[in-house]
């Protein structure tokens, strides 16, 4: 017998060795069939209820960031809608005073030029006199049949005559009324152009008031919103947040790029003040890291002046200072922006100084002199790094309003990244805890396929004296999964 | 409580400043050796032209020794110049442009000797690179590679180029060499050998004066 032949029952029958073999095994596994189940079982709730408690746990932490970020949202909001409608109230009140200030005379003017025109109209009623009565006597009179009497005829031709005198002097008199009619109408019209102005005048303001009182109606809307703890509130502000963290965070990126112009600029020209052979670490010269601080307190200036002009919030010290101080501290600030500025723009002269120097050497180091170039057009390049030298301090300054922005949107934006990370980790942890069950059950089925025969046996003979139908294997099996599960 | 956190956060932020200074140094130092015996003495217009690549490579702060390889070389009377360029680029330019009037002088007087001692001139090179403290060592040899001593000159012995780098440069073929290839390979191999014994870290040969940019990059 070899070493490797040691197990076999008949050592010449590999065959019946390895049935007798997995005979004698089956029958120690039906017989360890309950611990063993218990077993599997028992490790698969080991490794699935800390997996679920876990998932428990994170699912609560998740809740609770979300409610903590839902509140620290809406605060901001309330405080943010909170100032806006402060403004805009604050604009109503200074249009209010600008326009209708003048109210009371423009109103005494309206007035005046209506109770002139109505006079007007007046005095255009004022009709001529009638006709004097005696006209009825002329028609009787005309209606005598004259028959020839010379008498009569003279008469009448009296009468003819004084009425042709009457009637011409009555149609002058109306022609002149109806002229002196005219006259005041057409006195009218500049009244009516002025009262047209006026009105329109009026129109405007009140239309402008409208609109404004419209736009306080929608921040105190959203406002009301806020205050309520609505969820559309609570969207419009996340969405609000990450649009705003979209915005500053390119605006932040294209600062950063004017930051490394800057320091471009600077750095060569600082290693002639601190030095050229100091390292800070292997590839950081100090004078490199000198360049940077000043570009950095620069932009902390800028930060400080926009606090003290009341443009950002980001220190409430600064804002809580009384006006005299926070004068003080805006001049400070803008005096130190102006002389870094001042420095920066010499520290670009020195650098293209420099760079002419180097430039020089190495062409008296070469083999060919190259000709010396003193144009105007030479000198293009120095005025402009002064002026960008300059330039760029101040807007570098700015960027405190983008880094408000950011700073104010990165806790929205982080919270919500992060309780949905809590959240996915919660997933995939309960996943893995019923994976680990399931698993479990699995193994304990596989068990009973490797000892189906002597099963099979216990179900021969247990199935003369089988229980209650319905009362079958498979719902015992299940009667002992709930009992485990509980 | 606080009082005591912020004392502790303000005590480690000192140690971190304190500590985040690089006490390496990062400059270079260059010891040339310049071949002047028999006729390669007729080269030192090359010679002159590698020296102003250095002088335009080197940046303040950096070394740069020039020596002449005679018959005897350990010795300081054959240092032509030697110079540590300022912290300040400025004023490092304006010895970059006296070293360059002290070589040109020079290049003008060059006189060819009877022996080449090279083994000499690297023993003071090596000195003087160590006493520097600069971060990377270069000696640079401008010569055939062909030492000659007197019977007198002992140079026989183990000598140290402990991070050194040696760079040979514009080793021209001799006669004999280009009879037998072989003597002109097995010198090189020869010096290799005996450099990379002494503890050099690096042995290269530049012969194309366009490349003259491998000397200080990194193999």
């Amino acid at each position: 017998m070899t070493g490797s032949e040691y197990w076999m029952v008949w050592p010449d029958n590999t065959a019946v060795s390895v049935l007798v073999l997995l005979l004698v095994a089956m029958a120690f596994l039906y017989a360890a069939r309950k611990p063993v189940h218990h077993l599997i079982g028992s490790l698969g709730f080991l490794i699935s209820g800390p997996l679920r408690i876990g998932a428990r746990w994170l699912l609560a932490a998740a809740n609770d960031m979300t409610q903590r970020n839902k509140a620290v949202l809406l605060a901001h909001g309330r405080q943010e809608v909170g100032q806006r409608i402060e403004r805009e109230f604050e604009r109503l009140g200074a249009m209010v005073t600008r326009d209708l200030q003048g109210y009371p005379a423009l109103q005494r003017k309206l007035l005046d030029e209506i109770t002139r025109v109505e006079e007007d109209y007046k005095k255009c009623g004022e009709v001529p006199p009638p006709p004097p009565d005696w006209v009825e006597a002329v028609t009787a009179m005309a209606n005598v049949k004259s028959s020839g009497n010379e008498m009569v005829q003279k008469v009448l031709g009296e009468i003819n005559r004084s009425v042709t005198s009457i009637h011409d002097k009555a149609l002058a008199d109306y022609r002149r009324a109806y002229e002196t009619r005219h006259k005041i109408l057409e006195g009218f019209m500049p009244f009516w152009r002025s009262l047209d102005k006026t009105m329109a005048q009026v129109d405007k303001k009140l239309t402008g008031l409208q609109d404004s009182t419209a736009a306080v109606d929608g921040h105190m809307a959203k406002y009301e919103q806020i205050n309520a703890k609505t969820d559309k509130a609570e969207h419009a502000l996340t969405v609000s947040a990450f649009t705003q963290f979209a915005i500053a965070f390119l605006v932040m990126a294209v600062a950063s790029g004017g930051a490394f112009v800057n320091f471009k600029l600077i750095a060569l020209p600082m290693s002639e003040m601190v030095g050229a052979g100091d390292y800070i670490s292997s590839s950081l010269r100090t004078s490199e890291v000198a360049a940077l601080v000043i570009i950095f307190v620069e932009a902390s200036m800028g930060l400080f002046l926009m606090e003290s002009l009341r443009v950002t919030h980001l220190f409430p010290r600064i804002a809580n200072l009384n006006e005299h101080m926070r004068h003080r501290m805006m001049w400070i600030a803008l005096t130190l922006l102006v002389t870094l500025a001042g420095i920066e723009a010499a520290l670009a002269l020195m650098r293209d100084m420099l760079i002419s120097d180097k430039q020089a050497l190495l062409h008296s180091l070469a083999t060919v002199q190259q000709a010396a170039t003193d144009s105007w057009v030479a000198r293009i390049p120095t005025a402009g790094q002064m002026l960008l030298g300059f330039i760029l301090p101040f807007a570098l300054a700015f960027i405190a309003i983008p880094l408000e922005s950011l700073i104010y949107s990165t806790r929205t934006v982080g919270g919500v990244l992060l309780a949905g990370f809590v959240r996915a980790l919660a997933f995939v942890l309960r996943i893995l805890g019923n994976l680990a069950r399931r698993l479990s059950r699995v193994l304990i089925n596989l068990y009973d396929v490797v000892i189906v025969l002597p099963l099979l046996i216990e179900h021969l003979v247990k199935a003369p004296r089988a229980p209650a139908p319905g009362k079958s294997r498979r719902g015992a099996d299940a009667e002992d999964l709930s009992k485990e599960r509980s | 409580m606080i009082q005591r956190l912020f004392l502790a956060a303000l005590l480690l932020v000192g140690t971190a400043v304190a500590g985040c200074g690089d006490s390496r140094s990062h400059s270079n130092a260059v010891y040339m050796l310049v071949d002047t015996s028999g006729t390669y003495a007729q080269e030192a217009g090359k010679a002159q032209l590698i020296i102003n690549y250095l002088l335009g490579t080197l940046t303040a702060g950096d070394s740069l020794m020039v020596a002449r390889v005679t018959s005897r070389s350990f010795s300081e009377k054959d240092i032509i110049a030697k110079v540590t360029f300022d912290s300040r680029p400025s004023q490092a330019n304006a010895q970059k442009r006296a070293f360059k009037d002290q070589i040109d002088a020079y290049v003008k007087t060059v006189r060819g000797t009877a022996y080449t001692d090279i083994t000499g001139g690297m023993i003071q090179g090596a000195q003087f690179l160590n006493e520097t403290g600069a971060g990377t060592k270069t000696i640079i040899i401008f010569s055939d590679m062909q030492e000659e001593l007197d019977k007198a000159t002992i140079r026989n012995f183990p000598i140290s180029l402990k991070n050194i780098r040696i760079i040979a440069v514009n080793v021209v073929k001799l006669k004999t060499d280009n009879i037998d290839p072989r003597r002109y390979l097995g010198r090189l191999e020869a010096w290799q050998k005996r450099v990379e014994g002494a503890g050099a870290s690096e042995w290269r040969v530049i012969n194309d004066l366009e490349r003259l940019d491998a000397i200080f990059s990194k193999s």
